[in-house]
């Protein structure tokens, strides 16, 4: 991995999101993109989005119409690639993982058509703007590269199922690089659609905590550049990290119930240590997918504890979605860039509103930030419909 | 990918459930009668060909995952559990199955209802609706009747993308990482919103919906009599690089072809959208097939069927090779070419 670029509600950007993930202040704020007036629960991880964008091949008037989600991809794509030193290029594979695209335009599609029918100004676009191609179509525009366009929607797996299967094509020789992502923005349908499962913490999530009452939305993205060590060391590449190993697998207890016992996740596990030729007493971090739901993180630490059997006691497990939120399709690819920051720099993400940490958890939970020794990280994304996606990260050199 | 069969293939579709019916619709060669759907705030409705009720009720549908699932969900599963085939008499113990979805639009129907809900009051959005919208939803509920799956992927992107699941499958398969695979590309029901969105590309669009699905696998023991040749680079847009230049491109990867092959395109009788794809294949020798023309613009869905008729034409040793091609709206252009292979004993 020789490029990799972020933007969550901690704000634009490798340090930025470095510090705030090491401190592991929480984020959470009224949303203000729209009204949430009659919600049950009221709060997000709202990025601020700069006014203006990076430079880039983009005309200058198209980039300043581009929506939310787009914004923030491009941001990220943009540190990703510049970080990595990629050139205008030919083939190029792009895989990104989103769960809603630009559904922030589908809703204004959706409340023009209704609220002004005869009025066909701009709809088009926004018909077009909405779907997540185009979004990938804009990087390509923006970086100036051609190639495979893949775009996985794997649910909240989606951005760990991406760079995942970038990892997999490079494997596989169909290309030397990939760029690889995650995005998603706070949209009314997805925060109304949580607010009614009632799965919204009013007050901020708190993985993992014995009184954990749900998740907190957050919005954001994260691109890699991944490519071959070969490739990497021939151009004399700053290599930020190594990702060696993957699975993906489905649950099928229920669509919006993972299973109690955490069996899809513990295999995710299981499969990604024996793809990278690990067992789980190498690896010394796990960022959780832990959503704060009860739900989730009573299953994810089922899964954790079977799967780390006695190594259970002393690996350390987080959750990052106690400081930013769960930014659904991006999350996983914005885990993905946590664990790199947590092996280069050698620290530990905490979950500094952790109170008390539920006894299902034979693992320690990191509550304070706190300097490790750290060569091995696996990070877990374990999505709505069951869709699971394990990655695991190991330090370089 | 000479290596790799078609193991079974199903459609659902507005000439009805299974690939028979699509079979006789498009050997018609009559389009469809088409049915006006009413636009909130227009006289004049749009055109749409829905897909007719299921006659008997598929049993699937019994399942409590079923319960609430889109329609876009029945025809995704229907299709899938068609190429599958029925249960054999002597399972394979553990064949694990890989399955990929494909859309385009997701659960409009659903997202609608559930968004229309939220402006109005959203204390009283139903929960029940929500989870429903997700993109991942039919994948998830399909999975659940396939028994050993392990790798469900679902793809978004336009019409093209069923053939580049269908090569990723491929990979799947000949990596190991799976015994069969599935692939789907579904459309959701007509609604007026679908058909608005349509509309504003071309106003001459039929909108149509239902699925399709090709299965895959290397042991020749599974084939239908229906090897994959190759499947195309995606001939990705850009604004330096046209709809037409793409398709072009796409044209030239595969081959020439005789008067003997078929060609399954994605003309649809609209002209300005048909045109770069007509030009690409215009010095085609052979017969040629247009579903789109009988059945109408159902995005994915029509890809997927597009692939499931030059597949079934060799099959049933009408050709002795059929080609595919997708030109999409607005990702990429991409073909592939399915060959006639020996089936098993019995077939």
């Amino acid at each position: 991995m020789t490029g990799a670029g972020i933007v969550t509600a901690y704000g634009l950007g490798w340090s930025v999101n470095a510090a705030g993930f090491r401190s592991g202040r929480t984020t959470f704020r009224p949303v203000t993109l729209f009204d949430v007036s009659r919600q049950r629960s009221k709060l997000a991880a709202q990025v601020d989005l700069p006014d203006t964008l990076p430079a880039t091949r983009l005309p200058a008037r198209q980039a300043a119409r581009l929506d939310r989600a787009s914004r923030t991809l491009l941001l990220a794509a943009d540190e990703a690639w510049r970080q990595a030193g990629w050139e205008a290029t030919e083939n190029l594979p792009l895989v990104l993982g989103t769960t809603s695209g630009g559904m922030l335009l589908g809703e204004d599609y959706f409340k023009r058509a209704v609220g002004f029918p005869a009025s066909h100004r701009g709809q088009p676009t926004r018909a077009l703007h909405y779907q997540p191609q185009t979004q990938g179509r804009i990087l390509a525009e923006a970086f100036g590269f051609q190639g495979p366009m893949w775009i996985i929607a794997n649910a909240c797996a989606s951005g760990g199922n991406a760079l995942g299967q970038a990892w997999e094509f490079i494997r596989g020789g169909r290309s030397t690089r990939a760029l690889a992502g995650g995005y998603d923005a706070l949209t009314q349908l997805v925060f109304a659609g949580f607010d009614a499962l009632q799965s919204i913490s009013p007050t901020g999530c708190r993985p993992f905590d014995a009184h954990r009452d749900g998740l907190s939305v957050g919005e954001g993205a994260a691109v890699v550049a991944l490519e071959t060590l070969d490739s990497a060391l021939g151009r004399g590449a700053d290599i930020l990290g190594e990702l060696i190993g993957y699975s993906s697998t489905i649950d099928h207890h229920h669509l919006t119930q993972p299973h109690p016992d955490g069996d899809a996740g513990l295999t995710a596990m299981s499969r990604a240590c024996d793809s990278a030729r690990i067992n789980p007493a190498d690896v010394d971090y796990v960022n959780a997918h832990g959503t704060g739901t009860p739900l989730n993180d009573q299953s994810e630490a089922a899964a954790i504890n079977r799967w780390a059997g006695s190594r259970a006691a002393t690996l350390p497990v987080s959750s990052t979605k106690a400081g930013i939120g769960h930014l659904l399709g991006g999350a996983g690819a914005v885990e993905a860039v946590v664990c790199l920051m947590a092996l280069r720099e050698q620290w530990l993400p905490p979950e500094i509103s952790l109170e008390t940490p539920d006894p299902i958890c034979r693992f320690p939970l990191v509550r304070q930030p706190t300097d490790a020794r750290l060569r091995v990280a696996l990070s877990n994304s374990l999505g709505f419909g069951g869709a699971n996606a394990t990655l695991i990260f190991r330090q370089f050199p | 990918m000479s290596r790799v069969f078609i193991s079974g293939m199903g459609a659902v579709s507005p000439a009805g459930w299974g690939v028979p019916a699509l079979r006789r619709a498009l050997a018609a060669a009559s389009p469809l009668p088409v049915q006006p759907i009413e636009r909130p705030g227009w006289t004049r409705p749009f055109l749409a060909r829905p897909v007719p009720e299921a006659s008997p009720r598929p049993a699937f549908l019994a399942h409590p995952r079923f319960r609430r699932a889109s329609s876009l969900t029945h025809y995704v599963a229907a299709a899938a559990l068609e190429a599958l085939g029925p249960a054999p008499a002597n399972p394979v113990p553990e064949r694990r199955v890989g399955l990929i979805v494909c859309l385009q639009s997701g659960c409009v129907q659903y997202s609608y209802r559930f968004f229309k809900e939220v402006l109005e009051n959203p204390s009283m959005a139903s929960p029940l609706l929500f989870p429903e919208t997700v993109f991942a939803a039919p994948a998830s509920h399909v999975s659940v009747l396939l028994g050993e799956v392990p790798l469900v992927h679902t793809l978004v992107g336009d019409p093209g993308v069923f053939l580049q699941a269908v090569a990723l499958a491929a990979d799947w398969l000949i990596a190991g990482r799976v015994d069969r695979a599935l692939v789907v590309g579904g459309g959701e029901e007509a609604n007026w919103l679908r058909a608005d969105a349509i509309w504003h590309f071309d106003h001459g669009c039929v909108s149509s919906a239902g699925a399709g699905c090709l299965g895959l696998s290397l042991d020749p023991a599974d084939s239908l009599g229906v090897k994959l040749e190759t499947v195309t680079d995606p001939q990705t847009y850009l604004s330096t690089w046209s709809r037409g230049q793409a398709a072009l491109a796409m044209r030239q990867q595969l081959p020439a072809g005789s008067a003997e092959d078929l060609l399954c395109d994605g003309l649809q009788g609209v002209r300005r959208l048909d045109a770069p794809e007509a030009a690409a294949w215009q010095a085609w020798p052979g017969s040629r097939l247009s579903p789109k023309r009988v059945l109408g613009e159902g995005l994915i869905a029509a890809s997927a069927w597009q692939c499931v008729a030059a597949c079934d034409a060799v099959a049933r040793g009408s050709f002795p090779a059929a080609t595919a091609s997708l030109v999409g709206c607005n990702q990429q252009a991409i073909g592939a070419r399915f060959l006639r292979a020996a089936a098993p004993a019995g077939q």
